[in-house]
C-alpha cells in the first residue's frame, strides 16, 4: 500500500519537473540567504566579543554557515537532476544516485530543523555569557593604561551610548566598583583619603556613573555625580528621577538585541526548511513517476508516483530487518573465517 | 558644413539599432539610480533640517530627482524609437516628434551636469545655513519647557554624539551661552547670584559643556565643568588636553559629511551623464541615417548619418529663429485678434 499515490501523465510530469526546477533555484537563493545570515550573526557576535567572556560559543553561526553552503550544493545538484529528468536518456545516468541523494536530503532537513531549534535556545547560554562579560568589562573600565585592556573604557562607553543602557543589571552596579583610575585621583586630598579608608578593599567608590549613562532626552543637564544626595542638586529627587540616566541594564539591552536577531534568523531557517522538504517531496515524485512507466518504451505513457513504496510502518520494519541482516552477515562471515582458519591450522 | 558625418551600411544600421536598444535600457536603469540618489540625499538633508536655517541646498536633490525621472522617460522613448527604426513603415510617424524630443532630451541631460556643479557651488550656502542653525540650536538648548523647542536639547546632544563634534566652531561656543535652564538653578545660592551679577545680560554662564561633548576615547573620566580651571582637577592641563572632549566643531563635521556624500553622488551622476549623452548621440545618428532610407525602394542601401546638418553656430541660430518665430507668431496673432475686436467694437456702435 503505497503512501500518497498519484497518477501522472506526460503533461503532468513535465509540469512537475519544470515547477520543481524553479523551486530548486529558489532554494539555492534561500541557501545563500542562510549562509549570509550565519555570517552576519558571526560578525555581530565578534563585534561585541569584549562584552562576553571568552567562553562564548560560535557554534550556532558556524552551523548556519555550513548548512547554507550544503544547501546551495544540494539544491544545485537537485536542479540539475530535475533539468535532466525531462530527457529519458539523460535521466538514466542519474537513476542509481537518486535513492541515496534523497536519503541525504532527508538527513539534511533534520539538520536544518535542528539548527533552527538551536537558534531559539541559544538565548539561555548568551544570558550567562553576557552577565559574566559585562561584569568584567566594568571591572576593567579604569585600566586604560594596561595593555590589552586599554580600549575597554571606550568599548563600554560606546556600547552604553548605542544600546541606551547603564551598568550590568542597572546603574547601581557602577557604585560598587572603582571606575576612576588611580592616576587621576589626588591622594593628598582629604576627600579621597576618607573615601579610600572607609572601604575594606581600599577602593575609591562613589555614587556616580560615567557620562555614557546620560540620557539626552532629559530636560536638565545630566547629573552623574552625587546621585543619591538629593541636597547636592537643586530640585532633584533621585527616587523619582527617571529621565536623567538610562534605567535599563546593558545585559537586558544586549540580550533583547541578540534575542530579536536570533528569533528572526530562526524563523527564516524554519521557512527554508519547509521549502527544502517541499523540493524533496517533489523530487521523490519525479523519481517514482519516471521509474513506473506503464509502457517502458513509450515515454508518453502514464505512470504512478508515490512518497513511500510501502506504508510508514512497513518501511520502518523493512529498514530494521535490513540492518539486522547486515549485522548477521558480518557475524556469519566471521564465524566461517574462524572455522576456515581452524581447519587450516 | 555637416558635423561628424559617418557612413552607415545596412549591417551597421541594424547593429546600431540593436546596441542602442540595449543601451537605452541600461540608461533607463541609470535614470532610476539618479532618482534614488536624489531621494537619498533629500532624506539625509531633512534628517538634520533642525540645525539648518534654510532649505536652499535642497535644490540639488530636487534637481537630481527631476532629472532622474525625465531621463527614465527619455530613455524609454529612445528604446521605442529604435525598435521602430528598422521598420520603414513604422519609422516615419516618429519623424515630426524627433526635433522637439532632442531639444528636451539635451536640456535635461545638461541639467544633470548643472546639478553636479551646483552641489559643489552650494557648499558656502550650506555652511552659512548650518552656522545660523547651530547657533540657534545651542541658544535654545536649555528651553526644554518651551513648546516647539523642547526637543532642541535632544537633537543637539544626539548630533554631537553621532558626528563626534562639540559646539558650532568648537567647544568654546558653549561658554558664551547659558545652556542650563533657570528651572534647575538655585537662585538662593551665593554662587549662582554671583555669576549672574557678573554678567551684563544676567545670564548664568559657565566654562563647562554638556555631556554629549565627551570623547569616549579619553583615558580618564570626562571633565565637563570648570574646563579652564587647571587646579580644579588633578593632573589636568587645559591647554594640552586633547582627548577629553571632541575638538571638532559640528559645523565642520556636518559640512564634511554632506560634501563627502555629494562628491560620491556627483561622481556617479557624471558617469550616468556620459551614458545618457551616448544614447542621444547614437539615436541622432540612427535617425539621420534612416531618414535617407525613407521613400527608397531598396532598404539596404548605404546612407550617411550626421550629428548636425549644419555647423553648430548655424544650427543654434536656426533654433533661436524657430523659437522666436513661434513666440512672435503668437504676438502677431494676438495683435490681429486685437485689431479685429477693435474693428468689431467700432462697427457695432456705428451700426
Amino acid at each position: 500500500m503505497a503512501l500518497m499515490k498519484m497518477k501522472f501523465d506526460m503533461k503532468k510530469r513535465v509540469k512537475l519537473a519544470q515547477g520543481l526546477w524553479l523551486m530548486y533555484w529558489l532554494a539555492v537563493v534561500a541557501g545563500v540567504l542562510v549562509f549570509s545570515m550565519g555570517l552576519f550573526f558571526k560578525i555581530e557576535l565578534r563585534k561585541r566579543s569584549e562584552m562576553m567572556d571568552n567562553k562564548e560559543s560560535h557554534f550556532v553561526p558556524n552551523l548556519l554557515i555550513l548548512v547554507g553552503l550544503v544547501a546551495c550544493g544540494i539544491n544545485t545538484f537537485g536542479g540539475k537532476i530535475c533539468y535532466d529528468s525531462l530527457d529519458a536518456t539523460k535521466f538514466t545516468k542519474w537513476k542509481a544516485l537518486l535513492k541515496p541523494f534523497l536519503i541525504s536530503c532527508f538527513l539534511f532537513n533534520i539538520l536544518l530543523f535542528f539548527a533552527a531549534f538551536l537558534c531559539f535556545t541559544m538565548r539561555l547560554s548568551l544570558q550567562f555569557t553576557l552577565a559574566e562579560g559585562l561584569k568584567n568589562s566594568m571591572k576593567y573600565y579604569k585600566d586604560t593604561d594596561t595593555p590589552g585592556r586599554c580600549f575597554m573604557k571606550r568599548t563600554l562607553d560606546l556600547t552604553q551610548i548605542e544600546f541606551r543602557c547603564c551598568g550590568n543589571n542597572n546603574y547601581k552596579d557602577w557604585f560598587e566598583i572603582q571606575w576612576i583610575s588611580n592616576r587621576y585621583l589626588d591622594f593628598s586630598s582629604k576627600e579621597v583619603k576618607d573615601r579610600i579608608s572607609s572601604n575594606v578593599d581600599g577602593k575609591y567608590l562613589m555614587d556616580g556613573v560615567p557620562f555614557s549613562c546620560c540620557n539626552p532626552s532629559s530636560p536638565r543637564p545630566c547629573i552623574q555625580y552625587q546621585m543619591t544626595n538629593n541636597s547636592a542638586h537643586y530640585s532633584y529627587d533621585h527616587h523619582t528621577e527617571e529621565l536623567n540616566i538610562w534605567m535599563r541594564g546593558c545585559k537586558d539591552a544586549l540580550l533583547s538585541y541578540y534575542g530579536g536577531m536570533m528569533n528572526t534568523i530562526g524563523a527564516l531557517v524554519l521557512l527554508v526548511n519547509l521549502l527544502e522538504v517541499a523540493v524533496m517531496v517533489g523530487l521523490q515524485y519525479v523519481n517514482t513517476s519516471l521509474s513506473t512507466l506503464v509502457n517502458p518504451e513509450d515515454p508518453e505513457s502514464e505512470s504512478e508516483g508515490w512518497l513511500l513504496e510501502k506504508t510508514v510502518k512497513e518501511t520502518f520494519t523493512d529498514l530494521m530487518e535490513k540492518m539486522k541482516s547486515l549485522g548477521k552477515n558480518n557475524q556469519v562471515e566471521e564465524g566461517g573465517e574462524e572455522q576456515g582458519v581452524a581447519t587450516v591450522s | 558644413m555637416v558635423l561628424m558625418k559617418m557612413k552607415f551600411n545596412f549591417q551597421k544600421r541594424v547593429k546600431l539599432a540593436q546596441g542602442l536598444w540595449l543601451l537605452s535600457w541600461i540608461a533607463c536603469v541609470c535614470g532610476a539610480i539618479t532618482f534614488t540618489l536624489g531621494v537619498f540625499l533629500k532624506t539625509e538633508l531633512r534628517r538634520r533640517s533642525e540645525v539648518m536655517d534654510n532649505t536652499e541646498i535642497h535644490a540639488v536633490p530636487n534637481t537630481l530627482m527631476m532629472v532622474g525621472l525625465a531621463s527614465m522617460g527619455i530613455n524609454i522613448f529612445a528604446g521605442r524609437i529604435c525598435q521602430d527604426a528598422l521598420d520603414p513603415s513604422r519609422f516615419p510617424r516618429w519623424r515630426s516628434f524627433l526635433q522637439p524630443y532632442f531639444a528636451v532630451a539635451v536640456f535635461f541631460t545638461l541639467l544633470m551636469l548643472v546639478a553636479v556643479i551646483m552641489s559643489y557651488a552650494m557648499k558656502g550656502n550650506l555652511e552659512a545655513s548650518l552656522k545660523i542653525g547651530l547657533k540657534n540650536g545651542i541658544r535654545f538648548y536649555k528651553d526644554t519647557d518651551t513648546p516647539g523647542r523642547c526637543f532642541q536639547k535632544q537633537t543637539i546632544d544626539r548630533l554631537q554624539m553621532e558626528f563626534q563634534c562639540c559646539g558650532n566652531t568648537d567647544f568654546r561656543d558653549w561658554f558664551e551661552v547659558q545652556w542650563i535652564s533657570n528651572r534647575y538653578l538655585d537662585f538662593s545660592s551665593k554662587e549662582v547670584k554671583d555669576r549672574i551679577k557678573s554678567n551684563v545680560d544676567g545670564r548664568y554662564l559657565v566654562d563647562g559643556v554638556p555631556f554629549s561633548c565627551c570623547n569616549p576615547s579619553s583615558p580618564r573620566p570626562c571633565i565637563q565643568h570648570r574646563l579652564t580651571n587647571n587646579s580644579a582637577h588633578y593632573n589636568y592641563e587645559y591647554q594640552t588636553e586633547e582627548l577629553n572632549l571632541y575638538t571638532r566643531g559640528c559645523r565642520e563635521a556636518l559640512v564634511n559629511y554632506y560634501m563627502g556624500l555629494m562628491n560620491t553622488i556627483g561622481a556617479v551622476v557624471l558617469s550616468i551623464f556620459l551614458v545618457q549623452m551616448s544614447v542621444l548621440v547614437s539615436l541622432r545618428f540612427l535617425e539621420t541615417s534612416m531618414a535617407a532610407v525613407a521613400g527608397q525602394e531598396n532598404v539596404e542601401i548605404e546612407t550617411e548619418g550626421y550629428l548636425l546638418e549644419k555647423g553648430v553656430k548655424e544650427t543654434a541660430k536656426e533654433f533661436k529663429d524657430n523659437v522666436l518665430k513661434f513666440l512672435q507668431l503668437n504676438q502677431v496673432q494676438a495683435a490681429e485678434g486685437g485689431e479685429q475686436k477693435a474693428e468689431a467694437g467700432a462697427a457695432a456702435p456705428t451700426s
